[in-house]
């Protein structure tokens, strides 16, 4: 079975996002990850969550007011 | 309609007004309600008044009667709640000797509670947010870091001591910080509320000549808001603040965005920050301490203008 790793946080108000992140963070341990926000703070929210659990951020796109940010754990 | 008396109105940035009935008495009137911040609803009435009376003390003004505005889910939530709300509402207008004379209440899907406010004061003896001079010092007398802290609850993430200490300092008037500062006197004042201490720094900017400069190692915060502010949790209201000054701020290279994203952070309950002369600095700082104002630190000073009129270092 794959696991499911993308999050859609889209029209989720801080600190929903983050504590999305987190916790799909704490299961998966390591590997990659998307998630999909619509709002600038929750862009930086996100990253910086991640970045504070030790993954990086691998690639953002964005598209209007959505961001799609990759990251991941070697 | 432009109405003399009026002498403090909308123009100026102010969260209250200032009405002169005759040459030595003005009445000031503000309203503030909001959504709960804390789960504990006698706390969370304690917060909304300290909060909405704050804005006459940071006038130097003194508060006298009060309303309350309350929109409650009733069916949902239960009045025992309810009742928790206005006790702590009561006990704090009390602390403060403002009379609560009424009051209106709607059902609403989300609770909210908060007060209008009336207050006394000298029509010439009115304290601005416009009024700071080039040799000021800046006082402040809350740490920041509310919004933050808030954020770590709702996401469940905040410790207990984080808990009990924004609460603690949330329900505390700015009444002594007042009283305080109109003993010693002082050039300008304004209380921190959701534009962040830096969109603070903006409205006493105003139209004025000078630059403000802000040393971020001595602002009091509260302990664990960098590692929260590190961790994301770092509410909306931060980059709207943020873009509202980012044209106006030169930070030197050691002030990291996590600081900025403090120094933005939208307050709730937040303190007094005050424009005194040099002279008075110290007097003042020792006056709120001694006062119970424990957490007031002088966070920087009023210089000549610089191109970016908000340094920080």
């Amino acid at each position: 079975m794959i696991m499911e790793k993308v999050i859609d946080a889209r029209g989720l108000s801080c600190p929903q996002p983050v504590l999305m992140t987190l916790n799909k963070i704490k299961s998966l341990k390591k590997g990659e990850l998307i998630i999909k926000v619509d709002t600038e703070t929750s862009k930086e929210n996100v990253s910086r969550a991640a970045e504070s659990q030790g993954w990086k951020v691998a690639d953002l796109i964005s598209e209007g007011s959505e961001y799609t940010i990759t990251i991941k754990k070697d | 309609m432009h109405d003399p008396n009026v002498i403090v109105g909308f123009e100026g940035s102010e969260d209250a007004a200032v009405y002169k009935l005759s040459d030595d008495l003005g009445i000031i009137q503000t309203v503030d309600f909001f959504t709960p911040i804390v789960d504990d609803p006698y706390m969370f009435g304690q917060i909304a008044v300290a909060n909405a009376l704050s804005d006459v003390y940071a006038m130097g003004g003194k508060p006298i009667t009060a309303m309350n505005l309350v929109c409650f889910p009733v069916k949902t939530l239960g009045l025992a709640m309810l009742r928790e709300i206005l006790r702590g509402g009561i006990d704090k207008l009390s602390e403060s000797g403002t009379a609560l004379v009424g009051g209106h209440s709607v059902e609403d899907n989300e609770p909210k509670y908060g007060l209008s406010v009336t207050g006394v004061i000298h029509p010439g003896k009115v304290i601005t947010n416009r009024g700071a001079k080039i040799g000021d010092v800046l006082i402040l007398t809350k740490p920041l870091g509310t919004g933050i802290v808030n954020t770590a609850i709702k996401a469940g993430l905040a410790s207990d001591e984080a808990i009990k200490q924004v609460s603690m300092v949330m329900s505390t008037l700015n009444r002594n910080a007042s009283v305080a500062m109109q003993k010693i006197g002082v050039h300008a004042c304004t209380d921190i509320t959701g534009f962040g201490l830096l969109g603070h720094l903006k409205e006493m900017l105003g139209s004025h000549e000078f630059t403000i400069a802000i040393r971020s190692d001595v602002v009091p915060m509260f302990p664990d808001v960098v590692e929260y502010a590190g961790m994301g949790l770092v509410p909306g209201g931060t980059k709207r603040n943020r873009d509202f000054c980012q044209d106006l701020v030169a930070a030197s290279s050691d002030v990291g965005p996590l600081m900025l994203d403090i120094l933005c952070d939208p307050q709730t309950s937040g303190g007094l920050l005050i424009a005194v002369s040099r002279e008075k600095g110290d007097g003042l700082l020792q006056e709120l301490q001694e006062n119970g104002v424990p957490s007031a630190s002088i966070i920087g000073e009023i210089t000549t203008e610089t191109k970016r009129r908000i340094a920080i270092e």
